[in-house]
C-alpha cells in the first residue's frame, strides 16, 4: 500500500490537472501534484488518464510535472482535538497555517490536522483479554471542559484485546491497545483517519422524537426541528441566513456544534472565533467553544476545497455522533458548494442539467441530507446529527435548482422573507412559506410541559394565517372597510408578530427564549385574542382594548422578563385579565 | 523558470484570447509578453495549457493583432506590480503602470496582483465606527473600518457624489491615523475619474492617494486586472505600512461585463445572463481583500460602486455582490426625483457590521434601537403610502396618518442633507428622536423604556 504510483501532468485547466502514468490509482485517491506537492484527489478516471482535483492554488504548474499517489483515499483525521480547532475545507489547520505562513495562506502547506505533540489523559475502560467490537468505545479523555472524547475502536476492526495502556497521558501517535484480529494483530492509537466521502456506518437508524431546542421562538414553536432531523434555510443576501445559523450554534442544546463555512465571509468565522470563548452556555457555565469544531473554507479560498468542506464537516460529526453524542452541523451555504461542483463539472466538460448545475446536483444533496439522523450506534448508544443548511438563492428565487433539490430532502423549511428583512422584522423566517414535518414526532416532549401545546401554537397560527387572508382584503379597501372583530384579529397578529415572531439576536435578554417562557407569552398572547375577541362581539371598541397599558406592555415581556422569573409572566397575565374583566363589566 | 523560447506560430484568436501551438514548459497562470509586429508590448496570462497549446488571455486586448507575425513569450512568473508609498500622489494604468508622465516607480518590492486568500484565523473583527458625517449611513447603516460596503447605484444617480462625500469626510472619532484612499475606475468616462481626482485633489488628500484608469476607452480585460493592481498596493500600505487605506472601485457592473466577455469567448457554458457559473467566486476574490489583520495596525475598506442594469437589484451584478459584502447602500430613483440627496433607500440598505461597532463606547448607548426603530417606523410608513394610493388618504386611521407626517419628515430632515453638510454622530441622532417623537411613545416597541423617558421629545416642544 505504500508503493508510491508516479505520473505526469499533461495538462491543466484551471484546478483540473490531467495526468498520465498512474497505473492502479483508484478513484478519490489523493494525487500529489508537481513541484510544491499540491494535495489533489482523483475524482475520474478516463482509461489511461487520472483526472485530478487540486485542492490549493496551482498556478505554475505545467505539463510535465511529476504526480505522486500513495494509493491513500483524501481523508479526515479524527481524534481528540478537534474541539475549538478550525481547518479549512481538507482539515488543514488555520491556526497551524498562521504560525508558519503568517496572516495570508501560501500553498503546499502541510500539516498534522491534530497536535501530534499534546498528551492526553487516557482513561481505560476495558482491561486486557476482552472481547471487542469494532466501535466499542475502550476508553475516556476530558478533550475540552464540555466534551468526553470517547475512544472507539476503530471501524473493521474486532477480536481479543490483546492489551491496552495503564490510564495516562499518551499522543495520537502513542500505541494505545491491541486487538487480535482474523486479519492478524491490530495496533490501535487515539486517533484514526476515515475516508471523506464515506458516511460512517452505524446500527439502525431511529425515527427521531425529542426537539432540538434553539431558544429561537419561531422555530421553536412554530417550525420546530428534531434531533436527528434535517432543516434548510433559503433566502436573499441579507436576509439573515447566517445569523440564524450563528444564533442556533451558539444556543441549541446539541452536546457538539460543527460549524461550516463553506464559500462565505471571512469576517464571519473571525466572529464566531471571538464570539464563542466568550459566550458563556447557561447550563453549563462554559465558553460555547468548548463544544464547537470550526471548518472555514471563505469564499476567496480554492473553489475545489469548498467542495470537500461539507464532507470534512459531516464526517466529523458523524465521529462524535458515534460517541453517542447529539451533534447539530450548521452548513453555510450549500449553494456555494453547489455552485463549486457546477465550476468543477463544467471544466470536466460534463453535459449541464438546469443553470449549468450537474445532473447529480440533486443525488449529490441528498447523501449529504442522508448523513443527518438519530441512530443507535455500533457502540449501542444513541447519537444523532442535525443538519442545518443555509441556501442562497440568485435574486432571492426559490424556484432556482439548488432550493427545488433541497426542499426535496429536507424536513423542515426555514423560508426567509425579504420583505420582512427589509423592514427589519427578525429573524425574517416567514409564517407563511415555511413549513416542519417534525410537529407531530415532537408533541410529547412539549405535551410534558404543557398538555395543550399543540392546540395552543395552532390557534395562535391560525391567528397568523386569518391576518394573512385578510391583509390581502386591507390592501383592498384599507382595514376600516373590516368589521371590528377582523380589525381585531390585524391588531392582535401585529402584537404576536412583535411580541413573539420577532427577536433580536444582539438583545442580551432575548437572544435565547427558554421554551418554558416561549410557552407562557404564546398563553398570554392567546388570552389577549380571546378574551379580547369576546369584549369586541360585545361592542367594546377595538382602540379601547389596544389603549389599555398593559396591552402595550405584553411586547415588553420579551426583553424584559428573564428566562428564569416566569412568574413575572404569570403575573402579568393577571393584570391582563383583570384589565379585559374590567372592560367587560363596564359594558 | 522562464523558458525564453519566443513562439511565432499562433494558431488562433478569439475576443482576447490567443491561442498558442507547440508550446513547452509552460505553466498553468503564466504570465506572457505578447510582440505584435510593430513591436508593440502587450502582457497577458495563461488560462490553460496542454502538451500541445496554451490558452492566453491578453490584458490589453487583442485588437490589431494577427495571426501571422506576433512573437509570443512566456515569461513564467504570475503578474505583479511594484508596490511602494511612493506611489502615493500618482497616477497608473489598470497593470499598475504610471501614466502621469512622471517617472517609473522605482522599488524592490514586487507583489503578485492576484494576492493570496487571508486565513480567517488571522483576522480582526472589524469594529472602528467611521463617521462619514452623512445620517443615512452612520445613524442606520454605520460604515466600519475594515468593512467591505458597496454603493448600488443606478444611471444618473449621484453615486459619485456620495463616494466622494465620504472619501472627504470619514474619519474615526477615537484617533489620528494615517489614512490614504485609492481609486480604481474600471470602464467608466474620463470626466468621472476627473471629478474624483478634483474632489480628491479640493479636500487635500490627493497627495496621499493612488489612482488606477482603465478608462472605457481601454480595453476590457484589463478592467480586471485594474481593483487587483489597486488591491494589492492597498494590501501593501494597510498590513506592512499599517495605514488606513479606503479603496473606492467604480463601477464593478463594467468589471462583471469584462468577466463575462472573457467566459464567452473561452466558449463557457454560461449562468444567469451570460455570466460565468464562477462570478461569485471571482468577485469574492476582490472583495474578500478587505479588512483588518491581528498582526498590523491597518485597515482596507472597500467602497465598491456598481450600477444595476434598469435599476434592477437582482440583477446578478448586485445580487452576487449583496451575497460577498457585508450590506449594501441602495440608492432609490424615486428618492431622488424628490429632489433628496443623499437618496439613500430607506430599507433595502444594511451595514452589517455596525452592530459591533455602535452603542455605549462607541457611538452611544441608543443608538441601535433608535436605527432600529427607524427603520421599522419607516418601513410601515411604506406600507401605508401604498394603501393610501389605493383607497385615498382621508381614509386612513389617524394614527397612519401621523406615520404618513414621520416618513415625509424623515426623508426630508433625516435622509436630505447637503454635499459639503458633515453631521456628527450626535447630530444624526438628534435628528433621529426628533423624527421618532413625531410618533406617539407607545409606538417606539424597538426602544428600551428608559431611552424613551431620557431622549423622547414632547409634542410642544418638537417644532
Ligand atoms: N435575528 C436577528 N436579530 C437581529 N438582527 C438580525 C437578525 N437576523 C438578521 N439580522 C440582521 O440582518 C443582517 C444580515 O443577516 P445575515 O448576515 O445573517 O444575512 P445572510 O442571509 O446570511 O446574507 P448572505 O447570504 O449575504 O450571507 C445582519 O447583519 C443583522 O444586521
Ligand atoms: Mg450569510
Amino acid at each position: 500500500m505504500d508503493e508510491a504510483l508516479t505520473g505526469k501532468v499533461i495538462a491543466v485547466n484551471g484546478p483540473i490537472v490531467k495526468a498520465v502514468g498512474l497505473t492502479g490509482i483508484k478513484m478519490f485517491d489523493i494525487a500529489e501534484v508537481g513541484a510544491d506537492r499540491l494535495i489533489g484527489e482523483v475524482i475520474r478516471l478516463a482509461g489511461e488518464i487520472t483526472i485530478i482535483q487540486v485542492y490549493e492554488d496551482n498556478t505554475g504548474l505545467k505539463p510535465g510535472d511529476e504526480v505522486i499517489s500513495y494509493g491513500r483515499p483524501l481523508s479526515v483525521l479524527l481524534g481528540p482535538g478537534l474541539i475549538a480547532n478550525i481547518y479549512d475545507g481538507i482539515q488543514r489547520p488555520l491556526v497551524g497555517i498562521s504560525e508558519v505562513c503568517g496572516s495570508y495562506i501560501k500553498k503546499g502547506i502541510k500539516l498534522s490536522p491534530l497536535d501530534v505533540n499534546k498528551k492526553w489523559d487516557f482513561q481505560p475502560l476495558v482491561k486486557a483479554g476482552d472481547e471487542i467490537r469494532e466501535g466499542t468505545i475502550i476508553g475516556e479523555i476530558q478533550e475540552s471542559p464540555l466534551v468526553i472524547h470517547r475512544v472507539l475502536v476503530p471501524l473493521g476492526i474486532s477480536g481479543r484485546l490483546v492489551n491496552i495502556v495503564n490510564a495516562g497521558a499518551y499522543t495520537i501517535e502513542e500505541n494505545i491497545f491491541a486487538i487480535d484480529t482474523t486479519a492478524g494483530l491490530y495496533n490501535g492509537k487515539l486517533a484514526t483517519y476515515w475516508p471523506v466521502r464515506k458516511p460512517r456506518p452505524n446500527k439502525n437508524r431511529k425515527k427521531p422524537f425529542v426537539p432540538l431546542i434553539t431558544g429561537q421562538r419561531i422555530i421553536d414553536t412554530f417550525f420546530p426541528i428534531a434531533r436527528g432531523g434535517t432543516a434548510a434555510i433559503p433566502g436573499g443576501f441579507g436576509t439573515g441566513k447566517t445569523m440564524t445559523q450563528h444564533a442556533l450554534a451558539k444556543w441549541c442544546n446539541a452536546d457538539i456544534i460543527v460549524y461550516i463555512g463553506c464559500g462565505e465571509r471571512g469576517n464571519e468565522m473571525t466572529d464566531v472565533l471571538t464570539d464563542f470563548p466568550k459566550l458563556i452556555d447557561e447550563r453549563n457555565g462554559r465558553p460555547l467553544i468548548e463544544r464547537t469544531v470550526m471548518i472555514a473554507n471563505t469564499s476567496n479560498m480554492p473553489v475545489p476545497a469548498r467542495e470537500v468542506s461539507i464532507y470534512t464537516g459531516v464526517t466529523i460529526a458523524e465521529y462524535y455522533r458515534d460517541m453517542g453524542y447529539s451533534v447539530a452541523v450548521m452548513a453555510d451555504s450549500t449553494s456555494r458548494w453547489a455552485e463549486a461542483l457546477r465550476e468543477l463539472s463544467s471544466r470536466l466538460g460534463d453535459m449541464p442539467a438546469e443553470e449549468g448545475f450537474p445532473p447529480y446536483l440533486g443525488t449529490r444533496l441528498a447523501e449529504f441530507y442522508e448523513r443527518a439522523g438519530l441512530v443507535e450506534t455500533l457502540s449501542g448508544r444513541d447519537g444523532d446529527i442535525t443538519i442545518i443548511g443555509a441556501v442562497s438563492p440568485p435574486g432571492g428565487d426559490f424556484s432556482e435548482p439548488v432550493t427545488q433539490h433541497t426542499s426535496r430532502f429536507v424536513r423542515c423549511f426555514w423560508a426567509l422573507d425579504k420583505i420582512l428583512a427589509d423592514a427589519r422584522h427578525y429573524p425574517s423566517i416567514s409564517w407563511i412559506d415555511s413549513y416542519t414535518e417534525y410537529l407531530t414526532d415532537i408533541e410529547d416532549w412539549w405535551k410534558n410541559l404543557d398538555d395543550k401545546w399543540l392546540i395552543t401554537r395552532n390557534d395562535v397560527m391560525n391567528i397568523l394565517l386569518e391576518d394573512h387572508r385578510l391583509e390581502q382584503v386591507v390592501k383592498l379597501v384599507g382595514s376600516d372597510a373590516l368589521p371590528p372583530s377582523e380589525q381585531y384579529i390585524l391588531f392582535c397578529a401585529e402584537i404576536i408578530k412583535n411580541a413573539f415572531l420577532q427577536q433580536n439576536s444582539f438583545d442580551p435578554q432575548d437572544k435565547f427564549c427558554a421554551p418554558e417562557k416561549q410557552l407562557k407569552l404564546l398563553n398570554s398572547l392567546l388570552t389577549l385574542y380571546k378574551k379580547g375577541l369576546e369584549l369586541v362581539h360585545n361592542g367594546v371598541s377595538v382602540k379601547n382594548i389596544a389603549t389599555q397599558d398593559v396591552v402595550s406592555e405584553i411586547v415588553r415581556l420579551k426583553s424584559e422578563v428573564p428566562n428564569k422569573e416566569l412568574t413575572e409572566i404569570d403575573a402579568y397575565m393577571k393584570r391582563l385579565e383583570q384589565t379585559l374583566a374590567t372592560l367587560k363589566t363596564s359594558l | 523558470m522562464s523558458s525564453e523560447i519566443e513562439y511565432t506560430n499562433l494558431s488562433g484568436i478569439s475576443g482576447p484570447l490567443i491561442f498558442v501551438d507547440g508550446v513547452k514548459d509552460v505553466g498553468y497562470g503564466d504570465i506572457v509578453e505578447i510582440r505584435d509586429a510593430t513591436g508593440v508590448l502587450r502582457i497577458g496570462q495563461t488560462l490553460e495549457v496542454d502538451e500541445q497549446k496554451a490558452v492566453v488571455q491578453i490584458f490589453e486586448g487583442t485588437s490589431g493583432l494577427s495571426v501571422q507575425g506576433t512573437r509570443v513569450t512566456f515569461v513564467g512568473k504570475a503578474l505583479e506590480i511594484p508596490v511602494d508609498r511612493e506611489m502615493l500622489g500618482r497616477v497608473f494604468d489598470g497593470l499598475g503602470r504610471p501614466i502621469d508622465g512622471a517617472p517609473q516607480i522605482i522599488t524592490d518590492r514586487m507583489m503578485n496582483v492576484n494576492g493570496l486568500p487571508i486565513n480567517p484565523w488571522s483576522r480582526e473583527y472589524p469594529r472602528d465606527f467611521i463617521q462619514t458625517g452623512i445620517s443615512a449611513i452612520d445613524g442606520m447603516n454605520t460604515l466600519i473600518r475594515g468593512q467591505k460596503l458597496p454603493i448600488f447605484s443606478g444611471s444618473g444617480l449621484p453615486h459619485n457624489r456620495i463616494a466622494a462625500q465620504i472619501a472627504r469626510q470619514a474619519r474615526i472619532l477615537t484617533a489620528e491615523e494615517e489614512f490614504t484612499v485609492i481609486f480604481a475606475a474600471m470602464g467608466v468616462k474620463f470626466d468621472v475619474a476627473r471629478f474624483f481626482i478634483d474632489s480628491l485633489e479640493e479636500s487635500g488628500v490627493l497627495t496621499h492617494s493612488a489612482i488606477f484608469l482603465s478608462l472605457a476607452d481601454s480595453p476590457s480585460i484589463e478592467r480586471l486586472v485594474t481593483p487587483r493592481s489597486a488591491l494589492t498596493l492597498a494590501e501593501y500600505l494597510a498590513f506592512e505600512e499599517g495605514m488606513h487605506v479606503l479603496v473606492i472601485l467604480t463601477d464593478m457592473t463594467n468589471y462583471c461585463e469584462a468577466l463575462r466577455e472573457l467566459s464567452s469567448s473561452r466558449g463557457e457554458i454560461p449562468s444567469r445572463k451570460g455570466y460565468p457559473g464562477y462570478l461569485y467566486s471571482d468577485l469574492a476574490s476582490v472583495y474578500e481583500r478587505a479588512g483588518r489583520l491581528k498582526e498590523g495596525k491597518g485597515s482596507i475598506t472597500q467602497m465598491p460602486i456598481l450600477t444595476m442594469p434598469s435599476d434592477d437589484i437582482s440583477h446578478p451584478v448586485p445580487d452576487l455582490t449583496g451575497y460577498i459584502t457585508e450590506g449594501q447602500i441602495v440608492l432609490e430613483r424615486e428618492l431622488f426625483n424628490k429632489g433628496i440627496y443623499p437618496p439613500i433607500a430607506g430599507l433595502p440598505s444594511l451595514s452589517r457590521l455596525m452592530k459591533d461597532g455602535i452603542g455605549e463606547g462607541r457611538t452611544r448607548k441608543d443608538h441601535g434601537q433608535v436605527a432600529a426603530q427607524l427603520f421599522a417606523s419607516y418601513a410601515k410608513v411604506k406600507r401605508i403610502r401604498a394603501l393610501a394610493a389605493i383607497v385615498g388618504e382621508e381614509e386612513l386611521s389617524d394614527l397612519d396618518k401621523i406615520y404618513l407626517k414621520f416618513g415625509t419628515a424623515f426623508e426630508e430632515t433625516f435622509l436630505c442633507q447637503a454635499y459639503d453638510e458633515n453631521r456628527s454622530i450626535e447630530q444624526t441622532l438628534e435628528i433621529g428622536w426628533k423624527m421618532l417623537s413625531l410618533l406617539p411613545r407607545d409606538e417606539l416597541y424597538r426602544i428600551a423604556r428608559e431611552d424613551i423617558q431620557r431622549y423622547y421629545i414632547p409634542e410642544k416642544e418638537n417644532e
